[in-house]
């Protein structure tokens, strides 16, 4: 049977079995299995430097060189990296940047601009924005080309609170309303709890993974965020059993 | 038409201009011009190699700097030295062999002041062809690879995440540079290709605001260099390229004014 049969008959956008990459004899992610489908929201969750950016460019085919296997059945994918360093010896609009790998109509630029409330910023130089202003007009850029598969790394960081929650609802309208995947990272699970399908916790390997709840619930979750994490989800028991060593390998189980 | 040797230069560069103009904004922009400026040196030993093997020299140029892109690769995977220090090695090695290669061709007379600082009686009614069907192609390429291209410049995973294969458009930029090198090598000289790539669009930086514009004025600043420097190397009898070369500063010094003005109206 052909990928793309399969994919068109399980909505699968993107596949990871078993992916890893290394780096200098070091494992910067490791045994990482999951996939997005369409319309569902796939949060990946995890502590610094757990590997849950390099996860997303392994899916995103970014790292060439990587171990597992990865397969990805679309071509409209949307991207919002953690960090994107600009060269200001560019000279670049917010407009240019729109269009930068898609033609857009000025409509639908108008559009997601509108969605993500930075219509006034059109005309402005990209290197004026603040970091808050640059988080939206990224985001506006990932869903103005109406991707099927969304990725979205931090896309609120340096957002304002009540900002933060638009927007969190706005990606979920997004998926439901293009009927795309998402893939989202994120380092906090509360406020992105309401808009997941699922959750895979990462600190250097796939720690658990199941529905929001499932994993609030999970030990394992709860040994890595430690009292942040208790706080909000207190009523929960509290058991890990196993112990993570400074690079997020499995040091001993219990 | 081109009976005169003067009107032969000037259709030579503004065509070199035409091309110059939107690559040399790349040049900015990705911070090549140390690059560029390694496979001008190497240049010489194109055309050395051109004159032994009586071969076209923007040909021979062109196979050369392409070789020497394609080792510099070769050597950033290789070795650990940093990236500018195997630039200045090919540069300096390659100029020097080519220096040395000439000294062994002693049947042959050379114009070196010609070939580094470029010599406007040298451009033939053959050059303009290949500068105007060369340059054209380039700029035919340029636009096509012109959205992955401009997209990995601006940021590469982007480019790279959104399916638009960056390393390919990189791959040929490569190319589309060691082909502008070889076009214009007559007529600027060597030593101030690079001058002609980055002095205009530098200019063109200080007063655009958007790539399009920039690129456009790039075009604009290279014509008027062109003209201005053609003209006063008829008339104070100076070597075409410093003459061009000055002429693209002396626009640079101007466009400086311009930002001056604006800072001024905003306080």
């Amino acid at each position: 049977m052909s990928s793309d049969k399969m994919s068109s008959e399980n909505n699968i956008l993107v596949k990871l079995e078993d992916a890893g990459i290394r780096q200098n004899d070091k494992w910067l992610v490791q045994g990482v299995s999951l996939e997005v489908e369409k319309g569902k929201i796939v949060t990946l969750i995890g502590p610094n430097g757990s590997g849950k950016s390099t996860t997303a460019k392994i899916a995103l085919g970014i790292y060439k060189k990587i171990e597992g296997k990865v397969e990805k059945f679309t071509d409209k994918i949307g991207y919002v990296p953690q960090k994107i360093s600009v060269d200001w010896t560019l000279p670049l609009r917010v407009h240019d940047f729109m269009v930068l790998t898609e033609n857009l109509k000025d409509e639908e630029i108008n559009k997601a601009l509108t969605l993500t409330g930075v219509l006034n910023l059109k005309k402005k130089n990209l290197g004026n924005l603040s970091g808050g202003e640059f988080q939206r007009v990224l985001l506006a850029r990932a869903i103005s080309k109406k991707p099927e598969l969304l990725v979205l790394d931090e896309p609120v960081q340096g957002v304002d609170f009540t900002g933060e929650i638009a927007l969190y609802k706005l990606i979920k309208e997004i998926s439901d309303k293009l009927n795309c995947g998402i893939l989202l990272i994120s380092h906090d699970l509360h406020t992105v709890m309401s808009a997941t399908d699922h959750v895979v916790c990462l600190n250097g390997h796939v720690c658990c993974s199941g529905s929001p709840i499932d994993v609030a619930k999970n030990n394992e979750y709860k040994a890595l965020f430690g009292d942040q994490a208790s706080q909000i989800l207190s009523r929960y028991e509290h058991k890990h059993d196993h112990v993570h060593s400074s690079d997020g390998s499995i040091k001993q189980k219990n | 038409m081109f009976d005169d040797f003067f009107i032969r230069a000037l259709f030579a560069g503004i065509g070199v201009a035409f091309v110059t103009g939107p690559l040399g904004c790349f040049v900015i922009w990705r911070r090549l011009s140390y690059f560029g400026d390694t496979l001008a040196h190497s240049a010489l030993l194109g055309v050395t190699i051109a004159y032994s093997l009586e071969f076209n020299i923007a040909f021979s140029v062109f196979i050369t700097s392409s070789l020497i892109a394609l080792i510099l690769v070769q050597l950033q995977n290789k070795t650990n030295l940093p990236g500018d220090a195997l630039l200045g090695l090919l540069a300096h090695s390659s100029l020097a062999v080519g220096l040395v290669v000439i000294g062994f061709l002693t049947f042959i007379r050379f114009d070196i002041m010609g070939l580094l600082f470029g010599d406007i009686l040298a451009v033939t009614v053959n050059d303009i062809y290949i500068i105007w069907f060369g340059g054209a192609l380039i700029l035919l390429i340029l636009k096509l690879i012109w959205k992955p291209l401009f997209a990995s410049t601006v940021n590469y995973e982007l480019a790279e995440a959104e399916g638009l294969n960056p390393d390919r458009a990189k791959a040929i930029f490569t190319i589309l540079m060691a082909a502008i090198i070889a076009i214009s090598i007559k007529m600027v000289g060597l030593l101030l290709i690079t001058g002609m790539l980055i002095i205009p669009a530098a200019m063109a930086r200080n007063i655009s605001d958007s790539p399009l514009k920039m690129v456009t004025y790039s075009i604009i600043g290279g014509l008027l260099s062109v003209l201005i420097g053609l003209f006063s190397s008829l008339e104070f009898n100076t070597p075409s390229g410093p003459s061009i070369v000055a002429a693209a500063l002396f626009l640079f010094i101007l466009s400086l004014l311009k930002i001056k003005q604006t800072i001024k109206l905003k306080n």
